[in-house]
């Protein structure tokens, strides 16, 4: 299995995010991580949608999600050709005799302190899945209390952008 | 553009007498109550008042499948919806174009488990091509526009228009024309024309290529194309169950229907081939059997109009996505083409192995030693006496298999079942639409008596609309498809399948002819061969009434050939135990 990045441009519409994880679990596929928010026309959504699954598999899953009346547009971003983010808050056991060790992990991960008690830390960190994983394993000696993070959002390099042709057409059936 | 004040029931009677539509097989109920006040003055609307909404889903696939054109069913929210939903996933599983319009619970209501409430939309949202839910009048007639246009093109298949009671008795400033929104919708129907040229240099250099027909064929209108195609290549054609009439069953180059049911022609024809030319078709499971036992010496050319449909159980060495009309037309220019380049297939060895097994293995049937009656020549007699001309509607199981074995088809879309979902029931109330598209045509259900206690009440809603359709009950006292299964693979004990009582002289409950005089129709009964032939012509002399023929057949007779579930093609028996010889003729 290998893991693919989907960037799905969808209408946005009521039920679509319904409409879309019925169709992966109908197929049988695993969502490892979704993201959904409003792109730079307000029309549009942007999905970001990682899956790990074999190349055939994934040809298939674009293909159903292709026939969804509400998608626009489907692409696959590599991670060589892309950036690829998450969020991740993340509440850690930090007294003064370990507060000092916290702190430097953050320096380290360039991750930010959102909140302070006297027995915790609240941390924000942005980052690939491997900066992510590589932070929590540093942070767990200390005490993970509480963890939450986003899905990925991704978006590809360069000047080029995914929405254009998509805008096009909703410009037009307008 | 005009404007005109109306109610959103108004405009959705409105938008559907201006889409086209002339018919529509409904129930009304507290929700959708509202368009049932404008549909009885519609002039341009039929409405046909069912007994069941299953009978309204399948009616308008019977509908849609004689007249090319959308059907058009209509139920109240809750119940009335969810009983739409078997014909709504068979039509989906068949492509059948139909659009479902449901009442909601008004809006402010949604979400509260109101009465009669059920997310209809939810619930369909995997066995419809799209649905809609629809909350503001001002929505309604674009929605259904726009469930038309998605219905009926690509990929044809069902749609749901869910519409809450306050859009549909709000009163707002009716516009027409509207402007469809459905900038995620651009079917392909175009083919690739070098994916075409690549398909056509296959076909010349194959020596053992087949013509594996699918429903597209037929759904795209394609059946006059096809011919020429086949005649011009001179490849054997197979038709699967959903493509039966796509090519005459007459035509010499008809080698008939592969997969667990077909001939051993057909079949043998795909699992020996080195070229399937796939058109319309999509390697469904009853047709390949075990998929990597399936073709196993073939290159893949795929012509489908669904693009999700190449490549998802066999890989496609040639993708081909487009209209099948359009692709067919295509493939006859390249063809031609690579004949003009003197380029020509030489099939003459593969022809004398396929007449082989044509010679050898005919499709057939055992007559019972009792005298009692042999369901296939019971279907036989009926396809020989009624002709090609009219249209042949099977339920599920069996009888299915025997209609689509035993009679011959000669034009596209002579034959109705529910093939992708196997839906016991379908035969009586998709008949009963067929015969509202196509009433000048003699329409023939051929059902199953397991089948025929599903939906039969809808034999009140043709007696009373006058819709004289023909149902011939084949009357074997069982579940004759599961008692088949259970003969061959689970040592005969017949566990739930015999639907006459225990005893050996048990009477069948109910008497069907009875059951025919109760709902106004008239009941014929048959139980001896000789009487066959009389009995069909009887019921086909009838036209102001609907005819249920009950034929009391054979409860041991058994569909065959047969490739078990699980098993690959090659595996096929004749008979029980029977294997042919592939290497006879040789």
């Amino acid at each position: 299995m290998s893991q693919h990045t989907l960037s799905v441009l969808v209408e946005n519409t009521p039920g679509i995010l319904a409409r879309v994880a019925a169709l992966f679990s109908r197929r049988g596929f695993n969502i490892e991580s979704l993201a959904v928010g409003t792109t730079e026309h307000p029309d549009i959504s942007r999905m970001t949608i990682v899956v790990n699954v074999e190349e055939l598999p994934l040809e298939q899953v674009t293909k159903q999600l292709n026939k969804l009346i509400n998608v626009l547009k489907i692409v696959e971003l590599d991670t060589a050709t892309s950036v690829q983010r998450q969020l991740l808050l993340v509440k850690v056991r930090a007294d003064a005799e370990t507060r000092s060790q916290v702190l430097e992990t953050v320096q380290l991960f360039r991750a930010k302190v959102v909140d302070v008690a006297p027995d915790a830390v609240t941390i924000e960190v942005t980052g690939s899945r491997d900066k992510l994983d590589a932070f929590i394993r540093v942070l767990e000696p200390f005490g993970i209390k509480e963890l939450v993070q986003s899905g990925m959002v991704a978006i590809g390099r360069g000047a080029r952008s995914i929405t254009d042709r998509s805008l096009r057409a909703i410009d037009r059936s307008a | 553009m005009t404007t005109e004040q109306m109610t959103g029931a108004q405009a959705l009677v409105r938008a559907l007498e201006n889409v086209g539509v002339d018919t529509v097989f409904g129930i009304p109920g507290g929700a959708i109550l509202p368009a049932y006040d404008p549909l009885f003055d519609s002039e341009k609307l039929r409405h046909i008042l069912v007994r069941h909404e299953q009978g309204a889903g399948h009616a308008a696939q019977g509908y849609a499948m004689v007249t090319g054109k959308v059907g058009v069913c209509m139920a109240t929210s809750g119940p009335g919806a969810t009983n739409l939903v078997t014909p709504i996933s068979d039509a989906y599983m068949d492509s059948v174009p139909i659009v479902a319009i449901t009442g909601q619970v008004p809006s402010g209501a949604i979400g509260t488990d109101a009465f009669q409430e059920a997310d209809i939309a939810g619930i369909t949202m995997p066995i419809t091509k799209h649905n809609f839910l629809v909350t503001r009048p001002e929505d309604i007639a674009r929605t259904i526009v726009e469930a038309f246009h998605i219905a009926s093109t690509g990929r044809p298949g069902p749609v749901l228009v869910d519409i809450s009671k306050d859009a549909l008795q709000a009163t707002f400033g009716f516009e027409w024309p509207v402007q469809m929104r459905l900038p995620g919708y651009r079917p392909v129907t175009r083919p690739h024309s070098k994916q075409v040229r690549e398909a056509a240099r296959l076909i010349s250099e194959a020596s053992r290529p087949v013509l594996y027909v699918g429903g597209g064929v037929i759904k795209a209108g394609a059946a006059a194309e096809l011919k020429v195609l086949a005649e011009l290549t001179g490849a054997p054609v197979v038709t699967t169950l959903m493509a039966k009439g796509a090519f005459p069953d007459s035509h010499p180059q008809h080698m008939g229907m592969p997969g667990m049911h077909g001939n051993v022609g057909a079949v043998g024809a795909l699992q020996k081939a080195d070229l399937l030319v796939t058109l319309g078709a999509r390697f469904d499971d009853r047709v390949t059997g075990k998929l990597d036992g399936f073709a196993p010496h073939a290159k893949v050319v795929h012509a489908d109009i669904d693009p999700a449909e190449i490549s998802k159980n066999r890989h496609a060495d040639v993708p081909i996505v487009g209209d099948a009309r359009e692709v067919i037309a295509d493939l006859i220019v390249a063809v031609q083409a690579e004949h003009d380049a003197g380029r020509k297939g030489d099939y003459r060895d593969w022809w004398r192995q396929l007449e082989a097994w044509r010679e050898t293995y005919p499709l057939g049937y055992d007559t019972p030693a009792d005298g009692t009656l042999s369901p296939q020549y019971v279907i036989e007699r009926i396809g020989r006496l009624v002709g090609p001309e009219a249209y042949y509607v099977a339920g599920v199981g069996q009888h299915q298999m025997w209609t689509a074995q035993f009679i011959k088809y000669e034009r596209p879309g002579a034959f109705l079942n529910s093939g992708g979902a196997g839906t016991m029931g379908y035969a009586v109330p998709a008949a009963m639409g067929a015969k509202v598209g196509a009433p000048d045509t003699q329409v023939w259900a051929i059902d199953g008596d397991g089948c025929f206690q599903m939906t039969n009440q809808e034999l009140a809603t043709c007696a009373i609309e006058g819709i004289p359709v023909k149902v011939a009950v084949i009357n074997n006292g069982n579940l004759g498809m599961v008692r088949q299964w259970q003969t061959l693979f689970y040592n005969e004990r017949y566990s739930n399948t015999r639907l006459k009582g225990a005893a050996a002289d048990a009477q069948y409950i109910p008497d069907f002819v009875k059951l025919a005089d109760a709902y106004g129709c008239v009941g014929l009964r048959c139980d001896r061969p000789e009487d066959v032939d009389a009995v069909i012509a009887k019921a086909m002399e009838i036209n102001d009434a609907p005819v249920v023929i009950d034929f009391v057949v054979h409860q041991d007779a058994m569909v065959w050939p047969m490739v078990a579930a699980g098993t690959a093609n090659d595996d096929i028996k004749i008979a029980r135990d029977m294997a042919p010889d592939w290497e006879n003729g040789d």
